[in-house]
């Protein structure tokens, strides 16, 4: 039996454990330590509930798809039946495309292309448990080559990059986190500006002077000039422009859904990797390859330079 | 988790109530791994704070300010571990060990057994977790943060509506006396 303090002594333990809180928020603040002991000890515990859980997710997910969610099958099978006529028709029509786009695969040489970008494939198993930051947690850690400040893109363009890393796995700052930032240039007038994140969806261009012509729907890529990303990821699209003194206020909508992430990819090394040249436009999937995420040490799937470059 | 301790000789007319044994540090336990595992799956479960309810009712219920407050640190502590390093170790501590203190003493003033009452607690230490999180933005991380949002309301509305149901199964863990 433990005696229940009187309410003074509650009163003093709770001023007591803000104090000690506070103090230990501000020695993080003053030697930017981060509590790394008692972070190992949470990610480890957490972890494996994490895995069998993304593992768990995918299992019911696939059994309700495949024997569940049936209810408006009838309709829909009449529906397809007369879609699948017309199907007929355009299969032929892209029989004909697909074997000219296999040569033209061929004579581009993807495969070849592909050995060069050092990658590895990763399935996003946590996210942050609150509003306070934008962070994932993959199951690839240091013993599969991650480091920290390593790049974290999509087929669809950049993610964030590795900020914490352990045994089996590692923490991703997403873009859209406030304190996050990336080196980017508009894809047109290849103007340089920092990109970072406002704690909600969208990014802000920073310190893009007022007299600069910026119009929405401009493409920005980064830059490659913050050591992370290699130049010309994509990162997104101008949603909202807004004028200002000395700098306009510049909203970015990002090129991968950051808030849907189940696959990631790390960049082992600051390699070049080509995108299709409208995969922060359309959202189409890049290289097919590159996104599984089963896979060990994957490679992309990019096109000579020639080929994809942005003017 | 301690699980046993004594009534208060003034104030007995409130029901005190004991868990099982280490169902406290399970639900604690579930709570954090299922609010970083589900929104990777279904984005808008993040609304939901489980860490935070399960703070509220364990301090409403077992009625002890001293447990409740460290209970509420506990669980903070690890929600800021979880977070990254971006979220310095304290942020959610702090807003947790209010809000384990403040729900601990308000239960063993009140009954909050009513899920009307339970409605109106979380929905009312939701927005105080909110503040205490502001404040601790502001004051000690200089960084600046909006008070009040339309998505706080409706946080703390489904928070509260969601939280009222989930204390019903959590009320099977209680260990008759």
């Amino acid at each position: 039996m433990v005696a229940i303090p009187s309410r003074h002594k509650s009163v003093a333990l709770l001023t007591g454990v803000l104090i000690a809180q506070i103090l230990l928020l501000a020695v993080q603040i003053k030697r930017d330590s981060r509590g790394r002991l008692v972070r190992v000890w949470a990610i480890t515990a957490v972890s494996p509930v994490e895995k069998s859980g993304a593992w768990g997710f995918g299992r019911i997910r696939g059994v309700w798809n495949h024997y569940f969610a049936l209810q408006n099958t009838a309709r829909e099978n009449e529906a397809l039946r007369v879609e699948n006529d017309a199907l007929k028709l355009t299969i032929s029509e892209l029989h004909s495309k697909a074997s000219e786009a296999d040569r033209l695969a061929a004579l581009l040489n993807f495969k070849q292309s592909h050995e060069s970008v050092p990658m590895v494939g990763a399935r996003v198993i946590g996210a942050s448990p609150g509003d306070g930051s934008r962070a994932i947690e993959i199951d690839r850690g240091e013993r599969d080559g991650v480091r920290r400040n390593m790049a974290v893109i999509t087929p669809d363009g950049a993610v964030g990059k590795v900020i914490e890393t352990y045994r089996d796995t590692a923490q991703i700052l997403l873009l859209t986190d406030r304190e996050s930032g990336a080196g980017a240039m508009f894809v047109l007038s290849r103007k340089q500006h920092p990109i970072g994140g406002t704690g909600e969806a969208t990014l802000a261009m920073k310190y893009v002077p007022g007299d600069d012509t910026v119009t929405v729907g401009d493409k920005i890529v980064t830059s490659g000039m913050d050591k992370i990303f290699p130049a010309d990821v994509p990162v997104g699209t101008v949603i909202e422009v807004k004028g200002g003194n000395p700098f306009k206020q510049i909203k970015v909508q990002p090129s991968a859904h950051l808030d849907r992430l189940e696959d990631v990819i790390i960049l082992l090394k600051q390699v070049p990797v080509e995108f299709p040249k409208d995969a922060d436009a359309t959202g189409v999937a890049a290289p097919s390859a590159a996104a599984s995420s089963d896979s060990g040490v994957v490679n992309a799937a990019p096109a000579p330079a020639s080929a994809v470059k942005k003017p | 988790m301690n699980d046993t301790y004594e009534l208060r000789g003034g104030e007995t007319h409130i029901e005190v109530h004991k868990f099982f044994p280490g169902s406290i540090l399970v639900a604690t336990f579930l709570a954090l791994a299922l609010q970083t595992t589900v929104p990777v799956y279904f984005p808008k479960f993040a609304i939901l704070d489980l860490p935070l309810l399960i703070t509220i009712y364990f301090g409403l219920s077992r009625r002890n300010p001293s447990t409740g407050l460290l209970l509420g640190m506990t669980i903070g502590l690890l929600q800021d571990s979880l977070s990254g390093p971006t979220v310095p170790l304290g942020l959610y501590g702090i807003a947790k060990t209010v809000i384990g203190y403040l729900a601990s003493s308000i239960g063993a003033r009140l009954d909050t057994e009513h899920p009307a009452a339970r409605f109106s607690l979380i929905m009312a230490f939701y927005v105080v977790h909110h503040i205490v999180l502001l404040l601790t933005h502001r004051l000690l991380l200089a960084q600046t943060e909006p008070w009040f949002t339309t998505h706080l309301a409706i946080a703390a509305a489904i928070n509260a509506v969601l939280g009222t149901l989930l204390f019903v199964p959590l009320d099977r863990l209680r260990r008759n006396s």
